[in-house]
This record gives structure tokens, sequence and C-alpha cells, in this order.
């Protein structure tokens, strides 16, 4: 994004620089992705107040889907993504970094197959886990949706660095720059793209996981799907995944433009 | 230059190669005992070296793949740790300063340029000047006196990523980061093994011009011997294990490779790659018949028959080579000026470049000239070949 916004319009610049090599714009599919997702949750969530307004709701429908219970609930359930996520990022990336440095280096094969395979590990599980432990309520939802979004982050920090070309980080360090240096100014902005695609995974399965909170008393979308559930009212169950989907899908298209702002640019 | 074949490299022949120039702003660098042994392997990589790199002076190592020419390289500015021995710049014990410290007195370029892709031109150059906190305005015009340097338009190119550079710019630009904070030493991995041979020539050509300007020492690694004898003031030959196959100067290891070894390395080539090494001028030049323009046919064909010369070379009224016509090719009363332009090759140019010129001349010769064009006489083949032997011969000796 900020490079769209400084890149300088000259044209005598473009005309010697080698075919291929012209400044970056972006193609037509990150454009796409960047638009069409919330044209589509604006265009879904239009439906949706449509058929809130004009459908006949119960009793209990009528509690859960009050407008005022809806947004309250939204938001415990976005604070319950952002808390966790950058909860997630500031354990992951410098766990990751550790894993890479110095002689414990050789065993980061193993946390990224590790963090692969937990990947598959039911999130009900480890919520349930963690409730019987720590108690119910915000927090609990809070550190197993970290610990569960610690792991795609966990994961690209240490593939992005472990990637990132030797002889530039040998470059770095035989212009006489300190090995703190070359990480915070050699190291990390290169492995940022690797870093930022695992940040936005773990931001989608955070605020989808989080619908699990409302089992611990955490609050989140997942009341209006529980009370859906229980009581077996389908409209409820419907409203609620609806309202899940489009705010996953907002959350999604956050990580994108995310991953494009802190993209350093010429890379 | 070349009747100076002296074999053992003394420290104080700055090679003449490299011309006057600037005063040497170079450090000796000495290696004692230098022994580089990787963990788990059999044999060291780089068996006790001892060597002196002069001050001022262009080395070049060269080898086959795996000889240790990196590893020796790298031990310089202590990428590497060697496993004993010491290795002294300007006298001083590496192991004196922290790696950092040495490190940004030591200038260091790699293959591709290793830029950092995130960064513009400006910020690599500008990141040792940085290191060693420099204000904003020295560093500002370091970065144009240097992209001047190595030819690139300082408005043009600082802003751009190195993405936005062909290879051979980002290979310059390279070049400018190793020695933005001017040090006195330089150490170079095969700093132009990643372009095209046309843009590697130019890359060569401008080292050793900035070379004649700066006088650095220079530690270059190549793979490339005809690199190692057009750049460097001394060449190292090494040998499995860095064993020192020869050390000394290129005209001495063309003319007389110290072993088997080396001979094989330069490959059956060296005669032909002494033509690098020499120049025009010290060929005999052959003075055939001249005619100036204006004069007369018949009194031209005379004198050259006269002379046994079945050709002429034509000069204007200011003494320049016009033409190079044969007798038969002389009609008319006077002389004319010929129409097609003659190619000269100037009395500085290597043989190389004069054969290139020779080869395309139907006379198997080319006219040299001097200063301003004057005419000086005419280079032909046997002069070439004749010296080249003669060459060899004074360098067995
Ligand atoms: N980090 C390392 N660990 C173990 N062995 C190494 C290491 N680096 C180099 N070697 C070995 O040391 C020897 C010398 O390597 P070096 O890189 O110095 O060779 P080189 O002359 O630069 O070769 P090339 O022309 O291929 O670059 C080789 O046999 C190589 O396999
Ligand atoms: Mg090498």
């Amino acid at each position: 994004m900020t490079d769209l916004a400084t890149a300088p319009a000259s044209t005598v610049e473009q005309v010697d620089a080698p075919p291929g090599r012209k400044r970056r714009r972006l193609d037509r599919e990150t454009t796409l992705m960047l638009v069409v997702p919330p044209i589509l949750v604006v265009l879904a969530f239009i439906g949706y107040v449509v058929w809130r307004q004009n459908a006949t709701l119960t009793g209990a429908e009528l509690e859960q889907l009050k407008w005022s219970q809806v947004w309250s609930l939204i938001g415990q359930h976005a604070r319950l993504t952002f808390v966790s996520s950058v909860l997630v990022v500031l354990v992951a990336v410098p766990l990751g970094i550790a894993l890479t440095r110095g002689p414990i280096r050789k065993f980061s094969p193993f946390v990224v197959a590790f963090a692969n395979a937990g990947q598959g590990a039911p999130s009900v599980g480890l919520i349930v886990l963690l409730a019987i432990w720590l108690g119910y309520g915000f927090w609990t939802a809070v550190i197993s949706l970290t610990v569960y979004g610690l792991l795609p982050v966990l994961r690209n920090t240490i593939t992005g660095l472990d990637g990132i070309d030797p002889t530039l980080v040998e470059a770095g360090r035989g212009l006489g720059m300190s090995s703190t240096a070359v990480l915070l100014r050699v190291e990390l902005p290169l492995a940022v793209p690797v870093i930022m695609a695992g940040v936005r995974t773990a931001l989608v399965l955070v605020v989808g996981t989080a619908t699990l909170a409302t089992f611990i008393n955490g609050g989140g979308l997942g009341a209006i799907l529980q009370t859906g559930i229980s009581l077996f009212l389908p409209k409820l169950m419907v409203a609620g995944a609806v309202l899940v989907a489009l705010l996953a899908l907002l959350i999604e298209w956050l990580g994108r433009v995310l991953e494009l702002v802190a993209r350093p640019k010429g890379l | 230059m070349t009747t100076d074949l002296s074999k053992a490299p003394e420290p104080t022949d700055s090679s003449g190669s490299t011309g006057s120039g600037g005063s040497i702003s170079g450090a000796e660098i000495l290696l004692e005992d230098v022994v580089k042994q990787y963990p788990g392997q059999k044999s060291p990589a780089v068996g006790s070296l001892s060597l002196t790199i002069p001050a001022g002076e262009i080395v070049m190592f060269v080898g086959p793949s795996g000889c240790g020419k990196t590893t020796s390289l790298k031990m310089i500015n202590r990428l590497i740790e060697p496993t004993s021995g010491t290795i002294k710049i300007d006298g001083e014990d590496i192991r004196g300063k922290s790696e950092t410290e040495l490190r940004r007195k030591i200038g260091y370029v790699i293959q591709g340029g290793s830029l950092f892709p995130h960064m513009t031109v400006e910020k690599n150059i500008a990141l040792v000047p940085k290191l060693l906190g420099w204000d904003k305005k020295r560093i500002d015009e370091r970065v144009d006196e240097l992209l001047d340097l190595v030819s690139l338009d300082p408005g043009r190119y600082r802003k751009r990523y190195p993405r936005e550079l062909s290879g051979g710019q980002q290979q310059r630009v390279g070049v400018a980061r190793g020695l933005a904070a001017d040090p006195p030493v330089i150490l170079m991995d095969e700093p132009f093994g990643a372009v095209d041979p046309i843009t590697r020539q130019r890359l060569q050509d401008e080292l050793l011009s900035i070379q004649r300007e700066l006088r650095k020492t220079i530690v270059c690694v190549t793979h490339d011997i005809d690199e190692a004898i057009k750049l460097g003031d001394r060449i190292l030959i090494l040998q499995e294990g860095a064993q020192i196959a020869q050390y000394d100067t290129p005209e001495v290891v063309l003319g007389a490779p110290a072993t088997e070894f080396v001979a094989d390395f330069i490959g059956s080539g060296s005669s032909l790659k002494q033509l690098s090494l020499a120049r025009v001028s010290e060929v005999e030049l052959r003075k055939p018949t001249t005619a100036t323009v204006g004069e007369r046919v018949a009194d031209v064909k005379q004198r050259a028959e006269a002379a046994g010369d079945r050709s002429v070379v034509v000069l204007d009224e200011r003494g320049r080579p016009v033409g190079w016509p044969w007798l038969r090719q002389l009609k008319g009363d006077t002389v004319l000026e010929p129409t097609e332009d003659l190619v000269n090759i100037d009395l500085r140019s290597t043989l190389n470049d004069a054969l290139d010129t020779m080869l395309s001349s139907s006379h198997g010769g080319a006219v040299v000239t001097g200063d301003r064009d004057q005419y000086l006489g005419v280079v032909v083949f046997d002069a070439v070949t004749e010296h080249i032997r003669s060459l060899e011969e004074e360098a067995r000796d």
C-alpha cells in the first residue's frame, strides 16, 4: 500500500529500467483479493440486515439478535481475536528468532514439523482443558486462542528467517554489522512477507476458533450459535454462522492489507 | 615493464601495469602459517599459508574449485577464524580488534553485489559510513562520489532498489558499497562472476581505473585465469589445501610457470595471454613507404618499388595516416584522400587489441599512431610473434 502511494510517477526512470524490473505494481490477483472481499462482506451484511428487519422472530431469537446484543458480541469477538493475535505475534516471533540463532538452530526443523502437526489438534479440546485448569472467562479463551494461533506464526518466522539468502547475512556481517544489526536490519525485514503470511493464517484461525470461547464464558459470536443449537432455533444458527463468516472474511481481508503494508519496499 | 621479469616478488615493486596514479592508500597484509581445518574434514581446507600482500597492489587468488580461495580470503576479515596462524594488516594482528571494528576497515565485495534488496542503492552504499557514525551530509556526498566513480548517475540511481538495476549495475553498486568508508583493504570474492563477458570486461576496466586512482590493497578471488592476468599485479595460484603453486607477477607466471600444475592451469593459451600484457610500443615497427595526399602517383610508385613495397601508407598534410592502399589501387595523377576509414591502433594498445585490428586488415598488419594520431609505423604479424617468442625466452632464463 505505502509503495503505491509514494512510488514516483517518473517516466524517465522507467525507460531505462531493464525489462521486467519495473516498480512493483499489484498484480491482478492481489488487487482482486483486496477489492472483492470487502464488497462481498458489505453486500452480504446488507442482505442480513434486510432479512433481520423482515423476518418474524420469536422470543429467544429476538433476544439474541437484538442489534445492541449483536454489536456487543461482534465487539467481544473482535477483541478476542485482536488480543490473541497481538499476543501470538509477541510470543511467536521472538521465539522463532531464538530458534534460528546459535546452537539451538538445529532444533528448528523439529519445531516446524511439530507446528505443522499441531495445526490438526482439535481446538475444542485445548479450550476445554485450559478452562479446567485456569477457570472460565475471557483470558482463558485468549490464552487458548494464542496457543492455537502461535503455530503458524512460529513456523513462518522460522522458515522465513531460514529462507533468507545466507550470502546476504554474510554480506551484512562482512560489512561490519553486529549480529543484532544484521537481524534487525537485514533478516527480519527480509522475512517480513513470510512472517506476515503466517500472521494472516493465525488471524483466520483465531477468528474462527474464537466462536468456541462462548463455551467457557469467553464471549463472542459463538453465543448466538450456541443458543441456536441448544434451543434448536435454525434461524439463530444460520444468523450466527453468517455473522461469524462475515467477520472472518473481514479479518482475513485485514490480514491481507496488513501483509501488503508491512512488506518492505524493494522486495 | 616486460623486461622487469624479476621472479621474487618485491613488496616495493609496485606494479608498472597499474601505472602512476595516486599515492598508495592500501595497507600490507601478512599471512603467517595460517591453517584452517573445518571440523569433520580429513585434510585442512587451508594448510599453512604464508603470504605477503604488498600495500597498494591487486593480488588475485586463483585455483581450482575447492582449493581454499574463499576460505583464505574470509580469514582476512574474520568471517572465518583460522585454526592457527597469524594474519596482520599494516603490522597489526587482526585479532587485536573486535570483528565488527576490523570489518568496517575492510571493504567486502561479493559475487552479484549481494545488495540488500529492501534497501535503496543509496542505503546500501551508506551502510558502513552509517555504522561508523558519519554525519548525513558527509554520507550524501560520499554516495554521490562513489556512484560517479562506478559510472552510475547519482540523480538517476540513488533511490532505486536493487531489483530495478541490471546485474552489471548491481555489481557496480556492490563495488561502491565495498569502497564506501574508504577502507585501505578490499576483499573481493568472484566479484564479476555473475555478469556477461562484455559487462565483465567493462567492470574490470573500471576497477583498474579506480585502482589507478585509489591504490588500495585489493585481494580478489577468481576462477578465471584471464581475469587474474588482466587485473593482478600479482597472481597467487593455489592448489588443493591452499598450497601455493606460484605467487608472482602475471608476466612471470605466464612466461615461466613454476610447476606442471601452473602450466596446466594457465592452459595452452598462455602465449596468447601474453598478448594482453604486452603493449604495441614494445614491438618493433615496420616503416613502409609513405605518401602524402596530393603527391604525384608516379613518384610514389617509384619510391615504393625501389623500397620493395607493394603498398603505401597515405598521410594527410598533418602527418595523420588516412589510408593504406596497394600500389595497384593508386590511380590518376595525384594521391587522393581514400574514402574508406583506416582503423589505426594506439601505441599504448595491448597486443591483443592490435591483433584484433590486424586480423581485419588485408595487409596482415595495422597502422600505429602516437599522440594526436601522428603516424609512427606499421605493426605486422611477424613482429608480434617474434616479440612473444623473445618474451618467453626471457622468462625462461
Ligand atoms: N563451512 C564449511 N564447512 C566445512 N567445509 C568447508 C566449509 N567451507 C568450505 N569447506 C571446504 O573447504 C574447502 C575449500 O573451500 P573454499 O570455499 O575455500 O574453496 P574455493 O577455492 O573458494 O572454491 P570455489 O572456487 O568453488 O569457490 C572445500 O573442500 C570445501 O568443501
Ligand atoms: Mg569460493
